[in-house]
């Protein structure tokens, strides 16, 4: 059977495959809105990746 | 050969679960229930709390609360089959295996616990989770088959949501949210035993050690007046803190009222009046409870927003 064939398959998990698609979707949604409301609320937006934390680096003392 | 496999087709077709089911076992009545006092509990609480992030936390209590619900339900369905309340829920209907529910349960048990924490704090997230552990575990593994209080045990679970809500805004517990919690939890027996007392077949052939069976019908009547009782002062209580104004006290002394006179009549009915009128009394008082609590909480909500808009 060539694969470009909607099998009977297909038809009968379609509404499944949909709600899960649409989870999905709005599971992405969520977390970007969550993302843009937090960063509006001026939550803490140190980076984890490459760069220090400022919160965990020791403090450096100047030398006047 | 044609007709065999046009049948296969339609078995399949028919065992298959569809998105509705699984839909079905996170118990979308109850968490109907869990958004609506998860809300309350969030939008009563002192603190603003951001559109997005408010909507974010009640999203993932009530899948939390879905989460126990696929989680008692992959427990429970040996018992389910047997009761006619429940034998057509996804697992004993044979749509969903048993094993697919407790994965179901699991992923999403660990998904709002996270995204709750991270979208408002872990002291909710935390409260959250032990919810979810303590209907899961504490009630429906554990003491659900083995104690007739086990209906008082299982209330404690649906009285979290507006604890966490609460918690979710303030990053605290007080005593606002002990009396919400209180309220849910005082409500419960009444209103399940009433239910066990025009449903008895059900929980006797599941053998589930229901009051009504344990300790006979008379007993539950009176269980049922104690539990009310002991239910008013908590219920007016809250009437006198913080979060409560005049719409929640009146509404709480009006049904109060009726619930108390409600409690009274079944403790007053004998079995054999009970069963000639088919239970008029408590399927009326077992209405009036779902009323009760969801006006105590709507009138919270009233009060709130009188407040928001300078009005008391």
């Amino acid at each position: 059977m060539p694969i470009t064939q909607t099998h009977e398959l297909h038809k009968r998990r379609f509404g499944r495959n949909l709600g899960v698609a649409l989870s999905l979707v709005g599971f992405a949604a969520i977390v970007f809105g969550l993302t843009v409301a937090k960063i509006r609320e001026g939550a803490s937006m140190e980076a984890f990746d490459h760069t220090p934390r400022v919160s965990i680096t020791p403090p450096v003392e100047t030398k006047q | 050969m044609t007709d065999a496999t046009t049948n296969t087709t339609i078995q399949a077709a028919e065992g298959e679960a569809r998105f509705g089911d699984y839909i079905q076992l996170l118990k979308p009545r109850v968490m109907s229930l869990v958004v609506f006092t998860a809300l309350v509990g969030l939008l009563v609480a002192p603190v603003a709390v951001s559109p997005m992030v408010g909507f974010t936390a009640i999203l993932f209590i009530a899948l939390g609360a879905g989460a126990s619900g696929a989680l008692n339900m992959w427990y429970d369905a040996d018992i389910d089959g047997v009761m006619r309340r429940t034998a057509k829920r996804p697992v004993p209907a044979g749509k969903v295996s048993a094993g697919e529910a407790l994965s179901l349960g699991l992923w999403l048990s660990a998904i709002s616990v996270a995204m709750l924490g991270l979208a408002t704090n872990w002291y909710a997230a935390g409260l959250l989770a032990f919810t979810i552990f303590f209907y899961a575990v504490v009630y429906t593994i554990w003491l659900k088959r083995l104690t007739p209080q086990n209906i008082v045990i299982g209330g404690a679970a649906g009285a979290f949501p507006p604890m966490v809500g609460w918690v979710a805004a303030t990053g605290s517990v007080s005593l606002e949210a002990i009396l919400m919690f209180g309220l849910i939890f005082m409500w419960t027996p009444p209103h399940f035993w009433a239910l066990a007392l025009f449903m008895k077949s059900d929980y006797h052939e599941a053998k589930v050690p229901m009051l009504t069976v344990t300790h006979g019908r008379a007993e539950t009547r009176r269980q049922i007046l104690i539990y009310t009782v002991l239910l008013v002062p908590v219920a007016l209580g809250l009437g006198f803190t913080a979060v409560a104004g005049p719409v929640y006290l009146a509404a709480a002394i009006v049904l109060n009222a009726i619930f108390l006179k409600g409690a009274w009549d079944i403790w007053r009915r004998a079995e054999a009046v009970a069963e000639a009128d088919a239970y008029a009394v408590e399927k009326r008082f077992f209405r009036f409870s779902l009323y009760y609590l969801f006006l105590h909480f709507g009138a919270l909500l009233a009060d709130a927003g009188l407040r928001s808009w300078g009005m008391a």
